[in-house]
């Protein structure tokens, strides 16, 4: 990379390092530390799964998958939709992010219901995350995802706003996008490890 | 060379999306049989795998981005991947 790359500064006037915009090279880098975060969860769960194979698969079958596989599905949906706002920022459409940001919105407040029956049904079988290994971990795991879902909906929320106002901008549309996509995408880890297997 | 690219990707997103629940449905009608522990472990891992694969090139556009930003996002994974598989086994196998 030569220094050439300062004469390209991006519309926020900030100078891109290595091609990329210090914005989205500080985005990525929060999601490379989410990573290691996520991998110590996971990697733990599949080392205790490896450890005792019989009873974790015994205990995952308490879990309703079926809910588990709506819920994939409206994740997956939401990350469309929230594709098609970043899209839409980019042509300045604001009325498309405004409705595309809504429904990744609304979708996320549906995950979270979702999972809140799931969990209520949980405790009312006294099923605690004392209970056992297993579901130590498996609260835990879908916990802290469920966390990054709740912190999702307040940042979707604002730009909601921001877009009804006509206001968007393509940058942090991009950046909300990326964390959007990751959560989806630790989502696609966790509903095969803790319910199908 | 352009630093920040002025013209953005735009992938088949209902293309990608529609793959996405296809590989849905795969993980799920593939656990629903016996292929052993182990088996069903190592296809749903790699179905799962290959759904994330799709939303970080195409959603996360890292198939357009820089190669900085790939080796970037690259050594957590390969981190990941060596606590995992190379570092948790050894640990699993004096804990038995």
């Amino acid at each position: 990379m030569s220094s050439a790359n300062t004469s390209h500064a991006s519309t926020d006037g900030s100078i891109p390092f290595m091609g990329v915009s210090p914005v989205k090279l500080g985005m990525w880098l929060f999601l490379a530390s989410e990573v290691m975060f996520f991998t110590g969860l996971l990697g733990s769960f599949i080392v205790l799964k490896f450890a005792h194979p019989e009873v974790f698969h015994e205990e995952a079958g308490h879990l309703n998958w079926q809910l588990a596989a709506f819920n994939t599905v409206v994740l997956i949906s939401s990350s469309l939709t929230m594709a098609l706002a970043v899209a839409a920022s980019e042509k300045k459409d604001h009325r498309a992010v405004a409705r595309n940001v809504l429904i990744t919105l609304l979708l996320a407040v549906l995950f979270l219901v979702i999972k809140s029956f799931e969990y209520y049904a949980k405790v009312e079988h006294g099923i605690l995350p004392s209970t056992s290994l297993f579901f130590g971990a498996y609260f835990t795991l879908t916990g802290c995802h469920g966390l990054h879902i709740i912190a999702g909906v307040i940042v979707l929320f604002r730009m909601w706003r921001k877009a009804a106002r006509g206001q968007s901008n393509y940058e942090s549309m991009e950046l909300v996008g990326l964390y959007w996509h990751f959560v989806d995408l630790v989502w696609i880890f966790l509903f095969p490890l803790l319910y199908l297997l | 060379m352009d630093a920040v690219p002025i013209e953005h990707p735009k992938p088949n997103y209902i293309g990608i999306f529609a793959t996405l629940m296809v590989l849905t449905v795969v993980t799920v009608t593939i656990s629903r049989i016996d292929l052993g522990s182990s088996g069903n472990t190592a296809i749903a891992m790699a179905v799962a795998f290959v759904k994330a694969s799709l939303v970080a090139l195409y959603f996360m556009h890292l198939k357009y981005e820089r190669w900085f930003l790939l080796t970037m996002f690259g050594i957590p994974l390969f981190l990941a991947a060596v606590l995992i598989f190379g570092l948790m086994p050894d640990l699993l196998i004096h804990w038995k």
